[in-house]
């Protein structure tokens, strides 16, 4: 990654042009030319930079929903427990950490009450309680990353 | 032909955008030639989702971890009902954390009630990014603990599921 695939991503993160030509105007106030836009865009995504180039949608909108949900697992049967919750695919990321509850993940599903039959089927699957921790309040949400 | 989408263009396009824009120098152009509608429309239509908060972000997603992010902490405080809003808005005003919300408590087990994400590049610069957290909003003396994480397992948020379907999914990826 160089100067310019840094400038790319600080820039671009904060949004992207809608226009007939976006490339081509993202690429002006970068200060290359369309095409190595492109072609830098395409490299990083191959060797996995990116996740995606697109829109992120606010899922409660869209009438989906999402919840933080979190499990205490004895330090023994961990990854097996762990790949089981991952079989859901309505599971985005689950992580491991350090504390009495220790799985921590975040389920999406298409509606607010498949949540609940989606925890109690990882709760029957994997014999562990479930703590659902569904987010009350939105403070802040300001997921930028200077590289 | 009309500038704005009808129904079943907006769904498709919908569909059409969430595995990414196309990387074409007219990628609203490419995406019309989908879903059967023109450019200006589906320029108008993206534009109102962005308006609307449909789409809360539209860009470059990184992956953090592959760029050097790749430390993490929750850190969780127990917080009076009371001011919960107050301190949530003084934490998101430092500039300090990435992601910051209320969340119930479950008692016995869990006291905590504010949540918040700091990443960084080790566990040091986390640790010390929480320190001025601490002192610039005056949380010393909040019971707070410090969740790192050290094992990642599953990450694949930030898409739809059912391509085909009219149904929403996992179109974001932060609960």
């Amino acid at each position: 990654m160089d100067e310019i695939d840094r400038k790319i991503i600080n820039q671009l993160q904060r949004g992207f042009p809608i226009c007939e030509r976006p490339y081509q105007e993202a690429a002006e106030s970068i200060g290359i030319s369309e095409s190595e836009l492109i072609q830098r865009i395409e490299a990083l995504l191959e060797n996995k930079t990116l996740t995606r180039f697109g829109p992120m949608y606010q899922i409660e909108k869209a009438g989906g929903a999402f919840t933080l949900a979190a499990m205490k697992i004895p330090e023994d049967v961990f990854d097996k427990v762990a790949e089981q919750v991952n079989q859901f695919p309505e599971i985005a990321h689950n992580y491991e950490r350090t504390h009495e509850l220790n799985m921590w993940f975040v389920l999406g599903t298409e509606s607010p009450e498949e949540i609940a039959s989606v925890i109690k089927k990882i709760e029957e699957t994997t014999g562990y309680k479930v703590y659902n921790m569904p987010k009350l309040e939105e403070y802040f949400v300001g997921l930028f990353f200077q590289v | 032909m009309p500038i704005h989408l009808n129904d079943s263009q907006q769904q498709a396009l919908k569909c059409a955008i969430q595995e990414g824009l196309p990387i074409d120098s007219r990628p609203y152009l490419v995406l019309a030639n989908i879903i059967g509608g023109t450019e200006e429309g589906v320029i108008h239509c993206i534009e109102q989702w962005i308006e609307s908060g449909l789409i809360k972000r539209f860009g470059l997603v990184i992956k953090h971890h592959n760029v050097g992010y790749t430390s993490n902490a929750m850190i969780v405080w127990n917080v009076p009902d009371e001011i919960v809003d107050e301190l949530g808005e003084r934490i998101k005003q430092s500039g300090l954390v990435t992601l910051c919300y209320r969340r119930p408590r479950r008692l016995p087990n869990w006291n905590y009630n504010l949540f918040c994400m700091i990443h960084g590049k080790n566990r040091d610069q986390v640790l010390g990014q929480l320190e001025k957290l601490i002192e610039s909003c005056q949380l010393k003396d909040v019971e707070h603990d410090v969740l790192f994480s050290y094992k990642q397992f599953k990450q694949c948020g930030g898409r739809y599921h059912k391509m085909n379907s009219h149904s929403m999914k996992k179109a974001s990826n932060h609960g």
